[in-house]
């Protein structure tokens, strides 16, 4: 939210951050220590260049994209709530809570993490994953093992799995409804370490 | 059926009664063949053979005998096969009542079976003659089922829950040993059992011996409930590893027992425990690096093909005695021996190799199971065995179901801290109750030492009973308990593209958070190793020919595509030969899958999609790994083999053979190329002829018709009668001759139906794309499936069309010219096979045509499926 700049000793609305996550106290000092590790020039927001420094990162043929997920658009930083707040979106899904968090979707349901993933194919934001999109993605995660024209073919393929209304893209719903198999709690989710 | 079941019953039951009086007679051999099968085999072979040689000479002298009975000669290896006979056509009779099995197990069954021939040998006998002695399971019946559990382990599975299946089996079965023994000779002090002369060492190695869940029966119960496939893996996994556990326990145990407790001080037991994980750990690692040696093996195999696949049967074998030889854990020797090499193998063998691989193991672990559970039913049958101390039997049976549950509760506990996904209450219930205990436990039994231990025949009967209790009453048991608590069942998924590309991404999705994070998890370690394992193993025990493919995403595209052949070609086989109408009846899925207006530019696929028999294929190369030991349920999955036959019998007939057979078979060493001298003449003319043409109009400036249409609702209505189109699609493939491949008249014949032609994009090499790179030719898939993005390209003059005769004969339906598709494929195909063997001949196609590794079309790879 604000640009409140993080101050050394606590972290800004601690309270609310843990609210609205989900992160334990612990966790959120866990990542608070490690958003100002990778915040080399102490300005208290990340620049993807910060990202980019993390190693497994330059390895990870999306790590661009994962990148760039953490900057909601036209904006160049990142603080640590919006830090947190992606990183929410692979929090465990605790049942109890998220059944008496009606009133607001919690940010690790299965719907933001499905969008969280969406948005990794859809980068012009406009709401679909077009087959160029899909294409990008494979490639990267396909690399050089296969060629050109069988990257084509998965990409087709793939669509035409998913694509429900023929409009030769995938929607957020025909990709959630692709995936309605796939248990996304399980495979979109990873343990914090406090 | 059942008729004929009791038939064979009856046969069964007369040739085993044949077989007791014989091996009555023979008794002078004392016990037969299958207890002292090894020590017995070669000497007594040899033995035999000195005597038949012998008589020979003798009788020689006398007179010369037509036949002479020489039941020495054969007998051990007589009754082996004998016996294998009689397991197997028992395992075929319980088998053949698919309502009994619904209910009860087939190991119950088993066992059962076992009861009653055991009861005939013993009413014949007297006294058994067969009991399932420890060399003969440990030696000739347990190795191939626990090579074929580690073969055909889900690797991903398996090491995601290494740590929780490494604690149930090492700290639960410690835990189950411990507590047994210590509650009996609790119970034994407090004079629950009478008079026994068991001290604390004994009972110790009691528990050592009943603590083991046991994979045999572990996997014959649960194939048959589909539990999830985390629970599965976590019950199994445990059996697998605690056996080699439990064997270790069994062995410091019984040296404890040896040495007498008053020998036992702290420098002892530091040294078991110490022993302990030499054991495993060094059990472990001879299995790996015996499953390195068997890739790297098999990686320079490609000139005995033929032998290929014994290479993983003998070093699983050897890594399994070497073990032993060892003292090291065998059990875990072998299991990793098959987890390790799998990938690699499966890679690095031909085709046929792998599936015969998978085959003999299944053969084999099927068989052998067949046989422990027979055998452990005979072996009951014996008076000499059986000590009845209730409270003993009794309460091993109580505090084992007792403590397998607490130990399961606390360690999960324990695990759910630490567990992303906690496995839940109903879970552990089935986790605890599906502690089965097995042949493992009856052997070590058996290989007690009388002279240490005097209650040695109590504990068999016991370990006997227990074995009994829990394979037969949970066993049965379970079914109901898993449908009554709702256990989540694993899910039947439909492979599909697009959820194996995101599985990949999320993964990469993973690791990066966790990398951002700064958090050293699961997925970051499991990134680390496939990258390790991708940059040096792979490349140090994978051909460099099969490396590039290796890519999981694609394994699945290749096989859907696979898949979409097979039932593309299945579909019209079931409409009537070759008729490939693509009616509503096909589409019914799809439509309400896609709504009316679909098509582009896969029509095959998506019809073939909504058709879901005659799916799978033993040509897939990876199906998911499965533990079952059905091999059946894995690949013989909806194969409707007469007609798969007929399909293969008349694409074998119709259908130009393609130069290169099989797409996977790198470094072939036959290879087959086509023949048929008339075949490829005539094949070569008529690509000279359409390839002339097509150089002629792109001279000339002619711009091939575009046609690219849409289905109209009126198509896919249209039906044909179904007469009327097996009619004439029999005069349609009845002769090759009705095929010119004219394209003047093909193309005209494309024209005139260029409106209601279906999108089935072809397009024409040479000629009017743009980019050579996206030529689908040079596609494996292009056949089946040509995206869209090549919509624009013309129709292939050169590709088979009908002459005009046959289009006289038949109607401009786009049915007709649907069905034509397959014929289209493998033309294409050779196409590209007269360019590579003619290319003197034919300079100026080279550069525009695609060049010559032209993979096969999908009908040959059908056809290869059942070579």
């Amino acid at each position: 939210m604000g640009s409140s700049s993080s101050s050394m000793d606590n972290i800004p609305n601690a309270e609310e951050l843990m609210q609205e996550t989900g992160f334990s106290a612990a966790h959120l000092l866990r990542l608070y220590e490690r958003f100002e590790f990778l915040d080399k020039d102490q300005t208290g927001e990340l620049r993807p260049e910060d990202f980019g420094a993390v190693g497994g990162l330059a390895l990870n043929p999306i790590g661009d994209r994962i990148i760039s997920a953490f900057f909601s658009p036209g904006r160049e930083t990142v603080d640590f709530p919006s830090f947190v707040r992606v990183l929410a979106h692979f929090r465990p899904n605790d049942t109890n809570r998220t059944r008496n968090g009606t009133q607001q979707e919690p940010v690790n349901s299965r719907t933001r993490k499905l969008k969280f993933a969406f948005q990794l194919y859809d980068q012009d934001r406009d709401g679909k994953i077009s087959r160029a999109e899909l294409l990008q993605v494979l490639r990267a995660m396909l690399g050089i093992q296969v060629t050109e024209e069988q990257l084509q073919s998965i990409a087709e393929r793939a669509i035409q799995e998913a694509d429900l209304d023929r409009d030769d893209a995938i929607s957020f719903d025909e990709f959630r409804k692709s995936l309605e198999k796939v248990n996304i709690d399980h495979k979109m989710s990873i343990r914090f370490l406090k | 059926m059942q008729r004929c079941g009791y038939v064979l019953l009856l046969w069964l039951v007369g040739s085993v009664l044949l077989l007791c009086p014989v091996s009555g007679v023979m008794r002078v051999k004392d016990k037969a063949a299958l207890t002292h099968k090894e020590p017995h085999l070669k000497p007594s072979e040899s033995k035999s053979n000195a005597n038949g040689t012998e008589h020979g000479h003798g009788s020689s002298i006398k007179k010369v005998p037509i036949v002479t009975f020489k039941w020495h000669h054969v007998e051990a290896p007589y009754l082996i096969a004998l016996w294998i006979l009689v397991a197997g056509l028992a395992k075929m009779v319980i088998e053949a009542n698919h309502h009994v099995t619904n209910v009860i197990p087939e190991s119950a069954l088993l066992i059962c079976f076992g009861f009653i021939l055991g009861g005939m040998i013993w009413g014949a006998d007297k006294v058994q003659t067969f009991t399932l002695t420890p060399t003969v399971f440990f030696f000739y019946l347990l190795p191939q089922i626990i090579l074929d559990a580690g073969y055909f382990m889900p690797n991903k599975l398996f090491f995601s829950n290494l740590g929780a299946i490494l604690i149930y089996a090492i700290i639960g079965t410690c835990w189950n040993a411990a507590s047994l023994g210590l509650s009996l000779w609790g119970c034994h002090k407090g004079g629950a059992m009478g008079d026994l002369d068991i001290g604390l060492l004994q009972y110790l190695l009691f528990g050592s011996l009943m603590a083991a869940v046991d994979p045999v029966a572990v996997i014959a119960v649960f194939e048959q409930v589909h539990v999830n496939e985390v629970l599965f893996i976590l019950v199994f996994g445990e059996s697998l590893l605690n056996d080699g556990v439990t064997v270790v326990l069994f062995n410091v145990f019984d040296a404890f027992v040896s040495l007498g407790g008053s020998q036992i001080d702290a420098v002892e037991i530091i040294k078991g425990i110490i022993s302990f994980f030499v054991v495993a750990f060094g059990g472990s690692l001879l299995g790996l690096v015996f499953g390195l040696l068997v890739s790297l093996l098999t990686r320079c195999t490609k000139n005995i093909q033929i032998i290929e696949p014994g290479f993983i049967f003998v070093l699983g074998y050897l890594a399994y005695l070497t073990a032993e030889m060892l003292s090291l854990s065998a059990i875990l020797s072998i299991v990793f021996c098959g987890v390790c090499c799998q990938k690699y193998i499966n890679a690095n063998m031909d085709e046929k190799s792998v599936s015969t691989v998978r085959y003999t193991m299944k053969v084999l672990a099927n068989g052998s199971e067949t046989m422990i559970f027979v055998f452990l039913g005979i072996s009951a049958i014996d008076k000499t065995i059986w000590v009845w101390n209730t409270g003993f039997i009794l309460l091993t049976l109580l505090f084992i179901m007792i403590y397998r549950f607490i130990g399961v509760f606390f360690l999960t506990w324990i695990l759910n801290r630490y567990r992303l996904v906690p496995i839940g209450f109903i879970d552990q219930v089935i986790m605890s109750y599906g502690g089965l205990r097995g042949a493992v436990a009856y052997g070590l039994a058996v290989m007690l030492n009388e002279s240490k231990i005097k209650e040695k025949n109590l504990m068999i009967s016991t370990t006997l009973i227990v074995v009994y209790f829990t394979v037969i009453f949970q066993g049965i048991t379970m079914k109901p308990l898993v449908t009554w608590l709702k256990v989540k069942r694993a899910a039947v998924t439909e492979l599909t593209l697009i959820e194996k590309v995101q599985n990949k991404l999320f993964d990469h999705v993973l690791v990066a958070i966790e990398d951002i994070s700064g958090q050293i998890g699961h997925n970051y370690m499991r990134d680390k190793w496939n990258y390790f394992e991708e940059k040096w193993m792979s490349w140090a025990l994978m051909k460099p020919s099969v490396r590039k493919t290796r890519d999981h995403v694609f394994n699945v595209f290749h096989q859907l595509n696979l898949k979409d052949a097979m039932s593309y070609v299945a579909e019209g086989e079931r409409r009537g030969s070759l008729e490939f109408i693509r009616n509503e009846s096909a589409f019914i899925d799809f439509k309400k899958k896609f709504g009316d207006e679909f098509s582009e530019a896969m029509p095959d696929i998506m019809a073939d999609m909504s058709d879901d028999h005659g799916a799978a294929s033993d040509m897939r190369r990876h199906p998911v790994p499965s533990v079952s030991l059905e091999m059946h349920e894995q690949t013989m999955k909806g194969m409707r083999e007469t007609e798969d036959i007929n399909t293969h019998h008349l694409l074998q007939q119709h259908l130009y053979k393609g130069r290169k057979q099989h797409r996977h078979r790198y470094s072939r060493s036959h290879f087959d190329v086509n023949k048929d001298e008339n075949e490829v003449q005539e094949i070569f003319q008529r690509t000279m002829r359409s390839r002339l043409e097509s150089f002629k109009s792109a001279k000339m400036g002619v711009a091939p018709p575009k046609t690219i249409s849409k289905y109209s609702k009126k198509d896919q209505q249209q039906k044909m009668p179904n007469g009327k189109s097996l009619d004439k699609s029999k005069s349609y493939y009845s002769g090759d001759e009705d095929f010119e491949f004219s394209e003047g008249d093909s193309a005209s014949g494309y024209d005139a139906s260029g409106s209601t032609f279906p999108m089935r994009v072809t397009y024409r090499a040479g000629a009017g794309i743009e980019n050579p790179a996206f030529m689908p030719d040079m596609d494996p898939m292009a056949p089946i499936q040509i995206p869209p993005w090549l919509a624009e390209a013309e129709l292939d003059s050169g590709m088979v069309a009908p002459s005009q005769r046959a289009q006289v004969r038949l109607p401009w339906t786009p049915s007709n010219l649907r069905r034509l598709a397959p014929f289209r494929a493998s033309a294409q195909s050779n196409d590209s096979f007269m360019l590579a063997d003619a290319p003197a001949t034919q300079p100026r196609d080279d550069e525009e045509l695609p060049p010559p590794p032209s993979p096969p079309p999908p009908p040959s790879n059908r056809d290869g499926g059942y070579m």
